[in-house]
């Protein structure tokens, strides 16, 4: 679905990494670890297609990122739900609505949304927090309700962002099973933190590969983790 | 999608991205009153277009349709050379009627300048004779040439050459108007375009927010297009409603004369302010889309 073949990236004329290799196919687990800076959030962004390769190939559901206009890229990008790290939402509107707005900017706001919306809230457990606005929840509910919103139109891939950066460690775990479940739905997921409990968590859970990115290349993490 | 449709649903609006984008109040209140402030101006561009241009039809038609024979002529002879020009005048292809000036309306005339009760007998006054023409006029050089021959105090003035001038000055009367009122609607253009720009700069995590979830630039730009079409159609009918009511309160022409107090439109030519405000939104909605998508294009 998502494929990077000798990908570079060079920012204001530095190399963060380059010769990057990764696949991220139907049902596959993977962890993305790696020092602050290494480039972990771009290597996320590259898979989504919110950045360009410098060099190499990003194929993204089949079709190469160079060659996709804006508006493939805007309905690829429907295919893929991101959580990101400060899980940005419009903090006007309120919790229900933000995430409805993958269907909403879709075009399919009714039918049978409503359900599913109401199944989605239950499922991250803020069916109480539906009507809130995003800047009245903790981090934990935030974060939540960013998987939902990443989830909504069933997406075929999830990439999460530190996911777990600001919650404690049971809503973690809640949250790591969630992503768990989604997996094995077929989802591919890739998650990006240097939680390294999160790992070993999900060890027991899911058949995951860990990747771990330093000294600009993308490595598998040894044995340890 | 079909033209209708479209306008349709940029009245009727897309909830969601209504909703995605909150309303900026300073924008918004920008947007509103420089459209009325520019609707309200145009009105009074469209009354200045429209006056000066009846003034140049109305000089050119009396003008054209007018001609002046002037005799100046010893007092024994000015009756028999003023018989003899009606006579000519009245064998000529092109005049309607001649008519002498009765010493009451040469009176008249000369009264703006020197006042009522002027002794009019004791003046040695040309007699003038006023020709109307009909068709498509006199020959006025066959006319003269006749004049010369058979009343030798005659002096033919077919107004061309004051006429003209005239005519000319209310045509670039009418060009200005016109122009003003282009220039109220490129400023206003370009007011909704720094106004979008601002609006988009302002809700840069908004957009980006939109984008991450996979909204396209024609949906993202569709919440600012409609809103600022919207603000601009208020706005303009707003202005247009005030500047033709102030057209409305100035003084009538017929009563206290002259061209400034004949400002406003006639007839037909009332329905004109009726176009400013759909002029504004379009020119809002070309403005204001074409400001969005470049912007957003240029942001990737």
């Amino acid at each position: 679905m998502i494929e990077l073949k000798d990908v570079a990236y060079t920012y204001g004329g530095a190399e963060l990494f380059s010769g990057l290799g990764l696949t991220l196919a139907p049902g596959s687990f993977h962890f993305l670890t790696g020092p602050s800076g290494a480039g972990k959030t771009t290597l996320l962004k590259l898979c989504y297609g919110e950045l360009t390769a410098t060099a190499g190939e990003v194929t993204l559901f089949g079709e190469e990122r160079r060659g996709l206009s804006r508006d493939a890229l805007a309905l690829t990008r429907r295919r893929i739900g991101v959580v990101h790290q400060d899980c940005q939402f419009l903090d006007h509107l309120p919790l229900a609505e933000n995430i409805a707005l993958p269907l909403t900017v879709a075009g399919r706001p009714g039918g049978g949304a409503e359900g599913d919306l109401r199944d989605l809230l239950a499922w991250v457990g803020l069916t109480q927090q539906a009507g809130q606005l995003p800047p009245q929840l903790s981090g934990g509910e935030r974060q939540r309700a960013a998987l939902a919103r990443a989830v909504i139109t069933s997406p075929d891939v999830i990439i999460a962002d530190e996911p777990t950066g600001n919650i404690d460690w049971e809503m973690s775990q809640r949250l790591l099973k969630l992503l768990v479940e989604l997996n094995r739905m077929g989802k591919a997921v890739l998650i990006a933190t240097h939680d390294l409990e999160l790992i070993r968590a999900a060890k027991g859970m899911v058949s995951a590969r860990v990747l771990r990115l330093k000294d600009r290349r993308l490595q598998m993490a040894g044995a340890g983790l | 999608m079909p033209v209708l449709p479209r306008l349709l649903s940029l009245v009727t609006g897309d909830r969601g991205a209504d909703r995605a984008v909150p309303p900026s109040g300073f924008t918004s209140w920008l947007t509103l009153g420089a459209a009325a402030a520019m609707a309200f101006l145009a009105v009074f561009a469209l009354a200045f277009s429209a006056a000066t241009g009846r003034l140049a039809d109305r000089w050119s038609e009396e003008l054209a349709r007018t001609s002046t024979l002037r005799i100046s002529a010893p007092a024994e002879e000015m009756a028999a050379q003023t018989a003899a020009a009606l006579r000519v005048l009245g064998q000529t292809p092109g005049v309607a009627e001649a008519h002498a000036l009765t010493a009451e309306e040469q009176e008249a005339l000369l009264a703006p300048w020197f006042g009522p009760d002027l002794p009019l007998d004791s003046l040695p006054l040309p007699q003038l004779v006023e020709i109307v023409e009909e068709g498509e006029g006199f020959d006025p050089a066959g006319l003269r040439a006749r004049l010369v021959a058979e009343v030798p105090g005659a002096v033919l003035d077919d107004h061309a050459r004051w006429r003209e001038p005239l005519v000319a000055a209310a045509g670039r009367l009418r060009l200005l108007a016109t122009l003003s009122t282009l220039l109220i609607g490129a400023a206003l253009v370009a007011m909704v375009t720094l106004a979008v720009q601002s609006s988009l700069a302002a809700n840069a995590q908004i957009i980006r927010v939109l984008r991450l979830v996979g909204a396209r630039d024609v949906y993202i730009a569709r919440a600012f297009v409609r809103r600022f079409t919207m603000r601009a159609l208020l706005g303009a009918l707003g202005g247009t409603v005030l500047g033709t009511a102030a057209l409305l309160i100035l003084p009538r022409s017929d009563v206290a004369g002259g061209f400034l107090t004949g400002l406003g439109f006639a007839g037909a030519s009332w329905l004109l302010p009726l176009t400013i405000p759909p002029v504004a939104a379009i020119a809002a909605f070309w403005a204001s889309r074409s400001a969005a998508l470049t912007r957003l294009r240029a942001e990737s």
